[in-house]
């Protein structure tokens, strides 16, 4: 990529002192703090020269540990050991399908399940805090001061709520956030910054615990994302623990303690790792009981018993590819990011599917660390010979608002570019409505019910007026976080409530991919059920509508036309609770029509209401 | 940062028209993006960032705008006064919407039966057609200036791309 350096010579801009800029891959296996120094991205290894910083905390009796100083203690003290928090974040107990998987002991709370510790009650939040915390004085050792900007990746698919939580935990470790940037995107800008790419790639990001694809264009210096996929509960985690499951399985093992069964989920990842390299893999260990554990897992039963994992990555692969207008053949190349990638069945999986190797030639572990570094480095006010690039990114799911039958209105839909501020308007359905439920959703399907719900808020103080005179706009605007603000306000009177979204829970295990196949899946069912709850509302609507316009203003109709508005009326309750909405469309039109003159003549009668209301008002005033 | 008063096609320094050419908005999006994103005002004052959030947010919106056919043609007609997809009235030629409806059935039964080919041949007709009705709105909207009359192929090509957006997600339900 072609990339000036701006200034005219002789004209070298003002030094100013450099900032202490940091990018942090905040993993949920592995985490790691990177800068940029002399020009460089550099990952900042502890005192040992260890890059990686295991994402471990324990609560031990003598304080906080992280890293490999709880590593040490995941199978002697497992319950007050946290491994894999990033699972955690923003999501409520019921999400949790694997909760059983995790030795903790969880305590449901609203919002965000959370942990009983030694240490006490602990949320996803504070754990992954004290993880921050840990990479904020390794950094600031290495840079010999505080920290002025951080950036914090996440993955791409994380939903709102994810994203709140992970923006909440730096801000809890003190660390001063400059920006929370998609990992696939990180990884896009170390690797394009580094090789001079130009074209459309893939980054296929399988880390620890959560799935990414992102399609990005580079072209003159932008990264441009076209779409991006996931899973946020799939990743290497899942890969352990099918190994784990054949251990017990060949073992014929009976139900294990937290301690053995976290002895042999070490045991299961470390094999996974060996057969990245060899073809078998020994796993011997002895359980507190006595009895020991000795098998042999050779590639071949690996490579079967997790075929399915590898498979489910590349369905989301598929709906980038369609979301970005792209096939398969116009990918230029695809980079490999996370741990996981290691793996040879993933990388042939990736190969076969693409038509060509994938790029390797960045360490997987760093090069999220890294291209989060450059972002820090530069959105600090660090001047760099190559910093004249810019990124453009999306939201990896649609955000939308519930209208009247529990269905989803989309407000912004999936891969829109961040930033985005868009408005729609909605109305009153009732005379005299004073108040109006906001429910704010984010998910690809047409039910609120199959959606996840972030927030709920209410507009109060409308002023009393006919039902769909009120004119309630509601605006959603999402930063370059990707975090969404919602706005509603009555434009007649300019009546206003806000809310920052900070969500109550996120997606359960595998949640977003299923709600998005799904949304596929039901394309059809939902758009029949889609018609016929519409029609249902809006046949609720004109019934409530006409009974309460005949209630008060009966004596503007008369004999002749309230016959036939009662006939219209009785028709369309006959076929409110059937299953044709075209029938139960005309029975609503021929209401609509039998009460047309009617409203008019209502309409004429509340607007001279509402002058001489008015003409009160200022007199009084 | 950027003058909101201005409409998409000014914003970007364009004609306002349906056809033009898309390298020359694209670079001109990059450019402005440039300038005001977000990105470039991180260490500054609160007031900037929700300045370079606002003015982003805008140009971002009017390149979607513009670079999308249905929604150009859209905003077109609006610059002109005209609400080509107004709530009240839906109205289209009925032989259109037989053509539409059928070829809707059609794709239904396709992905019941799992038909992935019928189902990309439905695809490929509908967007060739709304290929069709794009060359007749470049020469309404362009050459005639018949804005108000081109109100009707607005309509048909917002619902022709609708359903090549809907038959689009039954293939992909059906090929995966």
């Amino acid at each position: 990529m072609a990339l000036f350096q701006i200034s005219e010579p002789g004209e070298a801009p003002a030094r100013q002192p450099r900032k202490r800029a940091i990018g942090i891959d905040l993993g949920t296996t592995n985490s790691l703090v990177a800068t940029v120094r002399n020009g460089l991205a550099v990952v900042l290894p502890d005192s040992e020269g260890r890059p990686l910083v295991p994402s471990i905390v324990r609560y031990g009796e003598s304080g906080v540990e992280t890293g490999y100083a709880a590593m040490s203690h995941q199978t002697d003290d497992p319950q007050n050991t946290i491994i894999s928090v990033k699972r955690l974040m923003g999501r409520g107990l019921a999400d949790l399908a694997d909760a059983r998987r995790f030795p903790y002991r969880f305590v449901d709370a609203p919002g965000m399940v959370k942990i009983g510790t030694r240490a006490g009650v602990k949320s996803p939040v504070e754990v992954s805090a004290d993880l921050l915390r840990a990479l904020r004085d390794r950094a600031e050792s290495s840079l010999g001061g505080p920290i002025d900007g951080a950036v914090v990746t996440v993955p791409a698919y994380f939903d709102d709520a994810q994203r709140q939580a992970t923006k909440d935990a730096a801000q809890l470790a003190g660390l001063p956030i400059l920006r929370l940037l998609n990992e696939p995107t990180a990884a896009a800008i170390a690797y394009g910054l580094d090789n001079a790419s130009e074209g459309v790639y893939a980054v296929y990001d399988l880390g620890g615990g959560t799935f990414d694809i992102s399609i990005l264009r580079l072209s003159r210096g932008v990264f441009e994302v076209l779409a991006t996929n996931g899973d946020s509960a799939l990743g290497g985690d899942d890969f352990d623990h099918r190994v784990f499951c054949w251990i017990i399985e060949a073992a014929k093992l009976p139900p294990l303690s937290p301690s053995d069964a976290r002895l042999l989920l070490v045991k299961a990842r470390e094999a996974k790792e060996n057969l990245s390299e060899h073809e078998t893999a020994s796993i011997v260990a002895t359980l507190s009981g006595g009895q020991t554990v000795n098998l042999t897992l050779t590639k071949a039963i690996f490579t079967e018993i997790t075929g399915n994992l590898v498979a489910k990555t590349l369905r989301p692969v598929k709906r980038a590819l369609r979301d970005a207008q792209m096939k398969p053949d116009e990918i230029k190349g695809v980079v490999l990011v996370g741990g996981a990638t290691r793996m040879p069945q993933v990388r042939r999986a990736v190969a076969e599917f693409f038509g060509q190797p994938p790029l390797t030639n960045l360490n997987p572990d760093e090069v999220v660390a890294l291209g989060a570094a450059v972002q820090g480095n530069k959105l600090a006010g660090n001047r760099e010979r190559d910093d004249d690039w810019l990124l453009l990114d999306v939201i990896p799911l649609s955000l939308g608002l519930e209208t009247m039958g529990e269905l989803t209105e989309k407000i912004i839909p999936r891969n829109s570019t961040i930033p985005i501020a868009r408005a729609q308007e909605f109305t009153t359905y009732k005379d005299g409505q004073t108040a109006m439920a906001i429910h704010v959703v984010q998910g690809e399907r047409e039910k609120v019910a199959d959606c996840r719900s972030l927030a709920r808020f209410e507009l109060r103080g409308i002023p009393p007026m006919v039902a769909g005179a009120a004119r309630i706009q509601v605006t959603f605007q999402v930063d370059a976080d990707g975090l969404l603000d919602v706005a509603a306000r009555e434009q007649t009177t300019g009546i206003e409530a806000t809310i920052t979204v900070k969500p109550s829970y996120g997606l359960t295990d595998g949640e977003i991919a299923k709600m998005l196949a799904d949304s596929f899946a039901h394309a059809t069912d939902d758009m029949q059920a889609r018609a016929l709850a519409e029609a249902q509302v809006e046949a609720d609507q004109i019934v409530v509508a006409t009974e309460t316009a005949l209630a008060v203003d009966g004596e503007l109709v008369g004999d002749d036309e309230r016959a036939t508005i009662d006939v219209a009326l009785m028709k369309l309750r006959r076929l409110r609770d059937g299953t044709d909405h075209l029938a139960l469309r005309a029975a609503v039109e021929s209401l609509n029509h039998a009460t047309g003159e009617f409203a008019s003549r209502r309409m004429d009668r509340s607007v001279s209401r509402a002058l001489t209301g008015k003409r009160v008002d200022a007199l009084s005033g | 940062m950027i003058d909101f008063s201005r409409n998409h096609f000014d914003l970007f320094g364009l004609p306002p028209a349906f056809r033009f050419d898309m390298a020359v908005l694209d670079h001109a999006y990059r450019q402005l993006q440039s300038e005001v994103h977000p990105d470039r005002f991180a260490g500054g004052s609160d007031a900037k960032k929700r300045a370079a959030l606002q003015a982003s947010a805008r140009v971002n919106e009017a390149y979607r705008a513009l670079k999308n056919p249905v929604q150009r043609a859209q905003y077109l007609l609006r610059l002109h006064g005209i609400d080509a997809v107004s709530e009240t009235d839906t109205a289209l030629p009925l032989e259109f919407l037989e053509r539409q409806l059928e070829r809707r059935e059609q794709a239904a039964d396709a992905q019941a039966a799992g038909d992935v080919r019928m189902l990309s041949m439905l695809l490929t007709d509908a967007r060739a057609e709304s290929r069709a009705l794009e060359e007749v709105l470049a020469q309404m909207l362009d050459v005639e200036k018949a804005f108000a009359v081109a109100r009707m192929q607005v309509r048909e090509l917002t619902f022709l791309t609708k359903l090549a957006d809907d038959i689009d997600a039954m293939l992909a339900s059906t090929e995966s």
